[in-house]
């Protein structure tokens, strides 16, 4: 069973290729480059270097977000593309507990934070239970300084990660009970995708290239615009 | 020799399109999922909303394009795909679809400037047709008279300084609250209006350019407005459309007409979305009769935005082999004429 692992939710280009399990290859790009750009030219790579066909994957994992609404639509254009030539299914994954994934076993909360654009962040908890990882929360988009006061006070221990961490560093750095994951794990990893994407193959949880559309938690502006328009409209006329 | 099957993808803008053509002029399918309906209540395209609808629709509306052709993806010899001029965000959807066809087929990829793409829809619509001659596309978002030199060489010889001509259809349309898009509901009231109610201006510009400015026009028209309104009188908007129409369609046929004297051409091609005007096509065919100049232009179907269009002028850089590769970005601005 070989799997193609997509992510460009953040800055982070990221593909990798599993077999069962063992990872044969993964490839993590950080700089400014567009994904458009980056992607094919690391997939077509990856491929080459494993020496490895397109022909052997049976599956594709691919992060769906939340995260950059025109990265989640690269990502997603391209899986779909790839699993619709090949006949073959896509696993979904969402980018925070890709994130989370990275610090397996850590105890306590294991807290990713992604870039929401003013001062707001995508964000969720989780914890590692029984070997499985497991949200506390539903996935939100939060400001970063209620998130920051929330950490403070509630928990015990927390471990930060995702590319808002850097983002966010002042307001982070100086709170005692928060661990932030070293930069090997702190950003996003196509194995990751990989391997959830294989759990979720195990218990039948795939879907047709047909029925893949990125998770972007948000409306587009001018929709919540028009919302509020109509919704003012509304109160006008009573 | 071996039939050559071309995919081709368009998404710059609010359709979703796919095509399937053989030997670059004949269109096996040509599928087009308008958003249109979507982009209404917004009255114009709002980006982010299109590049999401793109996203779900593109591969079921290749499928659509595979089927009525009757082709496997394994028949196809090229990938063609716009990769600008046009919304950066809905570009890349149809880009990145692709670059992943072209790769998991292993099959060329050629990149498509769009407006080249509306020059080629003649080639489909006429098979006969043969460059060189003279080319005035119009759209919503271009104004460009070209000398079309030979298949993928161009010359530009003017463009519009401010707005397209279809950006002023759909400006004045605004300010007369008729709906989106402009175009369409502005030909429809011309033709039972007055085209010489309202001496609205023609900008020609300096003595030898073939630039176009509507601006100017589109301030007369909305100053006719605001005075009439002023002094509280009724407007004829029937009157204002045709009058309106006329001005744009009078300057965009004088200058092809001068165009193609100058540069001693008998053939004027109408290429983009604008050419699907009955006020700028009934006016061209007169004044070219009158000049013996010959006029062509695309059925409404290949007027409008559509992949087939870009399957053609893939098609034909593919057998001069210009081909792109993995790494090719969408380019918001593309120019014609640059690679
Ligand atoms: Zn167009």
């Amino acid at each position: 069973m070989k799997i193609l692992g997509i992510d460009t939710s953040s800055q982070v280009g990221t593909v990798a290729i599993m077999e069962d399990d063992k990872l044969i290859g993964e490839y993590i790009i950080n700089t400014k480059k567009t994904h458009s750009q980056k992607l094919m030219p690391m997939i077509d790579e990856i491929f080459k270097l494993c020496e490895i066909s397109i022909e052997d994957i049976d599956l594709i994992g691919l992060c769906i977000g939340p995260g950059s609404f025109t990265g989640l639509r690269i990502g997603a254009a391209t899986a779909k593309a790839l699993a619709h030539v090949r006949n073959i299914s896509v696993a979904t994954i969402n980018s925070l507990e890709s994130l989370a994934f990275n610090m397996n076993f850590s105890k306590g909360i294991i807290c990713p934070i992604m870039d929401a654009q003013r001062n707001q962040v995508y964000t969720c908890k989780y914890i590692w239970e029984n070997n499985t990882l497991v949200s506390v929360e539903d996935i939100t988009v939060k400001n970063i300084d209620s998130l920051v006061e929330e950490i403070k006070e509630r928990y015990e221990e927390v471990v930060l990660l995702g590319e808002a961490v850097d983002l966010y560093k002042d307001k982070l750095i100086d709170l005692d009970n928060v661990y932030i994951a070293p930069n090997s794990h702190k950003i996003s990893r196509a194995s990751s995708i990989c391997e959830l994407a294989f759990e979720k193959y195990k218990k039948g949880d795939v879907k047709n290239h047909y029925d893949v559309v990125p998770y972007y938690i948000r409306k587009s502006q001018a929709e919540v615009q028009y919302e509020e328009r109509l919704k003012r409209m509304g109160e006008n006329g009573k | 020799m071996k039939d050559i099957i071309t995919l081709a993808i368009e998404s710059s803008c609010d359709e979703t399109s796919a095509a399937v053509l053989k030997n670059g002029r004949e269109v096996l399918a040509n599928i087009v999922a308008t958003q249109i309906d979507l982009h209404k209540k917004f009255g114009g395209v709002v980006p982010e909303v299109a590049s999401r609808k793109h996203v779900e629709n593109i591969d079921a509306v290749i499928q659509t394009a595979l089927d009525e052709a009757d082709i496997k993806f394994d028949d196809i010899d090229l990938i063609g795909v716009t990769y600008g001029p046009g919304l950066v965000g809905a570009l890349l959807v149809g880009l990145s679809t692709a670059k992943a066809l072209s790769f998991a087929l292993n099959k060329p990829l050629v990149g498509v400037n769009h407006i080249e793409g509306h020059i080629c829809a003649n080639f489909i619509e006429d098979k006969n047709l043969e460059p060189p001659f003279i080319c005035l596309i119009v759209s919503g978002g271009h104004t460009h008279l070209v000398e079309v030199k030979d298949y993928g060489e161009y010359e530009i010889l003017g463009r519009t300084r401010d707005d397209a001509a279809g950006e002023a259809f759909d400006k004045i349309a605004r300010a007369l609250k008729l709906g989106y898009p402009g175009g369409p509901i502005i030909d429809k009231l011309a033709k039972i209006g007055n085209k010489n109610a309202i001496d609205f201006p023609r900008v020609y510009l300096d003595e030898d350019s073939f630039d176009f400015s509507f601006s100017g026009l589109k301030s007369a028209v909305l100053n006719y407005l605001n005075s009439k309104r002023m002094r509280n009188e009724d407007v004829v908007v029937e009157d204002i459309a045709a009058s309106f129409q006329e001005a744009v369609v009078e300057v965009l046929v004088n200058k092809s007409i001068k165009a193609a004297k100058v540069k001693g051409y008998n053939k004027i091609v109408l290429a983009g979305g604008v050419a699907a005007n009955s006020g700028l096509r009934e006016k061209l065919i007169q004044k070219c009769s009158e000049n013996n100049i010959t006029v062509k232009y695309p059925s409404i179907e290949l007027c409008t935005d559509n992949a087939a269009m870009i399957g053609c002028a893939a098609y034909y850089d593919y057998i001069k082999g210009k081909i792109s590769n993995l790494t090719l970005n969408a380019v918001p601005n593309l120019k014609l004429g640059q690679k």
